[in-house]
């Protein structure tokens, strides 16, 4: 684990790229395959299960460290990261040393395959008193660094700021292959053995789990109006759909629905496999697709929300499949009969698409009685002023705005700039007080960054939102030093503040929402700017709010609800 | 039975003996702890401090009486005894002990158990109430050892010479900075350092701390030194166009606040070496039980959690609400670092402003 641990020693020590692709390199060129394997699995930011619960993990520790557990939580809510705080806490192996224990931190001497299969794996199915005996001696076996890496690793969220596209670009340095290679081989590589990652640096042109997506190419914000981008002849404009950007890879043996997380979810959507199955069967060959997925429901689409319904469901009931019927929107086409045509121009790919997939998707229309898989349709115009009056459209349409591709573009991979681009809708916006804030975590630890703002109404000040950014770094300090100077009551980590600060805050949308005091929710809210022109009292009401709602009928509502309490 | 200690407009005030400890407007009597800015402000009638603190508040309150206590000494202020022994914060930093109808009342101001070379060891004082600071008063505070932590900074150096790099460490530039010139090795290169450290390097040296050769850090200087030196540089410079100067450059910072991975990161230096000249939880435990103290009054830092734990273990505790600032990370810094930039070091001479960074200083240990 020692080797492990100055590699992540190394790339915490520094925010240069370089010096990071050269210390994930010079690890892998030295660590055994087993090693590399878990080392690449926990790098990439892959999903763990959770071995012990962090309810227990506090226990113990406090135990451990001889602390009440209240005290714990102030310490928690100072680090801002729990397998840090743990760390912190937990008394040196050294000052715990016996005659009859094991010597300590020998743990460091153990590869990470090593201590992953004795101590993590080895936990599994164990009752809570088995599980705290390993844990506690692991704790006595490791050094305070090694037991934050260990602690992340535990609770199944390992994430050291580094970048997917820096691994690949270590591998293939190493492996001596194209990062492009690199990056395809890498895709939806989950927890990978030593085989993978010996057959990961292979030479290039070995072959690759045919199963495995291409890496998505992602676009840029356009940035001012889209004349900089020049003729509009040169573009292919299509709606930017609001939903989950997905790869289907159709093959004559079984299909894969990949999403751009780079999860596997085909068991989420069974009616999407049976359609791709059919496509495979009716073209003959296999195909690998790039598109949308989208519920579309009664009244024509609906928004990202029940989306995540579909994706977090564990168990999918013929119920669920009925109220949120799922369809895939194809955008692009990666590979067919065994052909990579991402070298191709988007317009070659894009007539090749249509042959396969023609029948074009038309929300209006309730499509998922005789369709699943469609075409996502190319909106067509002659200017830039036509495509911005078409992208006027968008919130009404249930789109975030326009996708502009050039038409001649390959398709890359990771965020290149320059070849496609996503022309969203202004986002809405509305001037909320600062009520409640509470320290962030991990770079922002110690500082008041969390914030509930909220909206006026009936003489009071209702939450509406959580943002966490916008703000610049000197601004944060500063409104830190604000919000602990105006604390009126402190409940654990969160502090109730004196309204005094408002914020232009910006959302994609605004939707009815039970779950809510407020009764709505805002979609993806953040700080647009600090108003520091404006007093609390000129900040806006739940009905300037509810007046943003997508459709009138919420609208009305929502007005007639917040009437409702005005009375009560 | 009134207490001999409350908290006035002012700050810290004996009613009996009409005196101020570390005042934060100007007092008639200011009894002083330390020299830091929040601890010792200008325009005080009289001051009173230890012995080997006098030149380092000189330069900070300029020309104003100051009387000193030496080992064994106490004077009467209206018939409060008040006598003092070493805090081991900084140099001439010490406790405020004061005896009246038969109850002691100790003051530890900021205070450390760390060795220092560059100040006397912490002294425990035997008390019924203590006042003690409590800036890293969580149990996730916990101080490596020192000499260790030297070595480190020593070994950043000699690599980043080695690579043909300056390496520019970010300390507060009284007591912090010192201390890390006193552990330097000189072998590896030259050193510099800023001009607001440079004045208290002067008032440590004339104060008879033996520190390494240090010159002041100019364009001729940071020439001559170009990949080799170390320069030491008050918090507030970083961030600046004073720091891009040095061209390929490696920046560290030494405070207790490094011990925070986040802190560390959102500073974005390149290393964050955990120093601090505060003591760590187990030492606030262990001075606080030296003590003897049945009731323990928690200043600054995690005063709430520290007092609420003491109050678990038996003991009379609260918060003592006061305004220094070592409270927090993101702890106000202009005001220190107006007070200890010198003017030359803010003209074109050399190339910079560190008082435009002023505002975004953050984790830095205002003492």
């Amino acid at each position: 684990m020692r080797r492990f641990t100055e590699l992540c020693r190394r790339l915490d020590a520094t925010t240069r790229t370089n010096e990071k692709v050269a210390a994930v390199r010079h690890y892998f060129s030295e660590a055994p395959a087993e090693d590399a394997a878990v080392a690449l699995a926990l790098l990439s930011g892959d999903r763990q299960r959770r071995l012990v619960t962090t309810t227990e993990l506090r226990e113990w520790a406090a135990e451990a460290a001889g602390i009440p557990p209240w005290l714990l939580e102030e310490c928690y809510a100072t680090v801002g990261d729990l397998a840090e705080t743990l760390a912190l806490v937990l008394p040196d192996p050294a000052a715990e040393e016996d005659s009859d224990g094991p010597p300590a931190a020998t743990a460091g001497e153990d590869g990470l395959a090593s201590i992953v299969r004795d101590t993590l794996h080895a936990m599994k199915g164990l009752d809570a008193a088995e599980r705290k005996r390993i844990v506690v001696e692991t704790w006595r076996k490791l050094g305070r660094e090694e037991r934050f890496l260990w602690h992340k690793m535990l609770t199944g969220g390992f994430r050291m700021g580094v970048a997917r596209t820096l691994v690949a670009r270590a591998l293939s340095e190493l492996a001596g292959v194209d990062p492009a290679t690199m990056a395809h081989r890498l895709m939806g590589l989950s927890s990978p053995s030593a085989e993978d990652f010996t057959s990961l640096m292979a030479a290039e042109g070995a072959a690759t789990d045919r199963l495995r997506p291409y890496p998505f190419f992602l676009a840029s914000p356009v940035e001012g109006g889209p004349e900089s981008l020049g003729d509009v002849g040169e573009w292919q404009a299509e709606w930017k759909w609001d939903g989950m950007r997905a790869q289907l890879i159709a093959r004559e043996a079984s299909v894969a629905v990949w999403t751009r997380g780079e999860e596997l979810a085909t068991d989420a959507f069974p009616e999407i496999v049976e359609a791709a199955a059919a496509l495979r069967e009716r073209i003959g060959i296999d195909c690998a697709l790039d598109g949308e997925l989208l519920v579309v429901g009664e009244r024509g689409l609906l928004d990202f929300q029940a989306l995540s319904k579909r994706i977090g469901r564990k168990r999918l009931t013929k119920k669920l499949l009925a109220d949120l019927p799922v369809v895939f929107v194809a955008y692009d086409i990666l590979e067919l009969g065994g052909e990579d045509l991402r070298r191709l121009p988007l317009s070659e790919r894009r007539r090749r698409l249509e042959e396969i997939v023609p029948e074009r998707f038309d929300p209006r229309r309730r499509a998922a009685a005789d369709g699943r898989l469609f075409l996502s349709p190319v909106v067509d115009a002659a200017s830039w002023e036509q495509l911005a009056a078409v992208r006027a459209e968008s919130r009404s349409r249930g789109v975030e705005g326009l996708m502009l591709k050039r038409r001649q573009s390959h398709y890359g991979f990771g965020r290149t700039r320059g070849d496609w681009w996503k022309w969203k809708v202004e986002p809405l916006e509305i001037d909320a007080v600062l009520l409640y804030a509470q320290a962030g975590h991990g770079r922002r630890a110690t500082l008041h960054t969390d914030y509930t703002l909220g909206v006026w109404s009936d003489g009071r000040l209702v939450p509406v939102a959580k943002a966490y950014s916008g703000l610049s770094d000197a601004e944060l300090v500063e409104v830190d030093r604000i919000i602990r100077r105006t604390t009126l009551e402190k409940h654990g980590p969160v502090r109730v503040v004196e309204p005094t600060l408002v914020f232009e805050i910006a959302f994609e949308a605004v939707a009815r929402s039970t779950r809510h005091k407020a009764g709505l929710a805002v979609r993806f809210p953040r700080i647009k700017r600090w108003r520091r022109d404006k007093l609390p009292a000129d900040a806006g009401s739940l009905a300037d709010l509810a007046g943003l709602l997508r459709r009138p009928d919420d609208t009305a509502a929502v007005c007639s609800m917040v009437h409702q309490r005005a009375q009560t | 039975m009134h207490d001999l200690l409350t908290v006035s407009d002012s700050g810290l005030y004996c009613p009996a003996g009409d005196f101020h400890i570390d005042p934060w407007r100007p007092v008639p009597r200011a009894v002083i702890t330390h020299a830091h800015s929040d601890h010792a402000r200008s325009g005080c009638g009289r001051y009173l401090c230890w012995t080997t603190g006098k030149l380092v508040l000189r330069e900070r309150i300029g020309n104003r009486p100051i009387d000193v206590l030496r080992r064994g000494e106490s004077v009467s202020m209206n018939g409060v005894k008040v006598s003092m022994a070493p805090a081991g914060h900084i140099l001439g930093s010490a406790q405020v002990r004061l005896e009246h109808g038969g109850i002691t009342w100790v003051v530890t101001g900021d205070y450390k158990l760390q060795a220092d070379p560059t100040c006397e060891p912490f002294e425990p004082l035997r008390c019924d109430v203590l006042v003690t600071e409590s800036t890293f008063g969580l149990p996730i505070y916990r101080w490596g050892d020192p000499a260790a932590v030297a070595e480190s900074i020593n070994e950043w150096w000699r690599e980043n010479r080695d690579q043909g790099r300056t390496s520019v460490l970010f300390a507060y530039s009284l007591g912090k900075a010192q201390r890390l010139a006193s552990v330097l090795d000189p072998a590896i290169g030259p050193i510099y350092a800023h001009g607001a450290v440079m004045r208290l390097v002067k008032a440590y040296r004339d104060s008879g701390i033996r520190l390494p050769s240090i010159d002041q850090c100019t364009r001729e200087t940071r020439k001559a030194g170009d990949g080799r030196a170390m320069v030491i540089a008050p918090p507030s410079a970083a961030g600046g166009r004073w720091l891009r100067t040095f061209g390929d450059a490696r920046a560290a910072m030494a405070s207790g606040w490094m011990a925070i991975r986040g802190v560390r990161r959102r500073r974005g230096f390149d290393r964050g070496f955990v120093l601090s000249d505060h003591a760590d939880f187990p030492g606030l435990l262990t001075a606080i039980q030296a003590s003897g103290a049945r009731r323990v009054l928690v200043t600054h830092g995690s005063a709430a959690a520290l007092a609420r734990l003491l109050c678990e273990r038996g003991l009379e505790a609260s918060v003592l609400q006061t305004r220094f600032t070592g409270e927090t990370v993101e702890a106000e810094t202009s005001e220190d670092v107006e007070a200890e930039t010198s003017d030359e070091e803010r003209g074109e001479e050399s190339g910079g402003d560190p008082g435009d960074a002023a505002g975004d200083a953050e984790p830095v240990e205002v003492a």
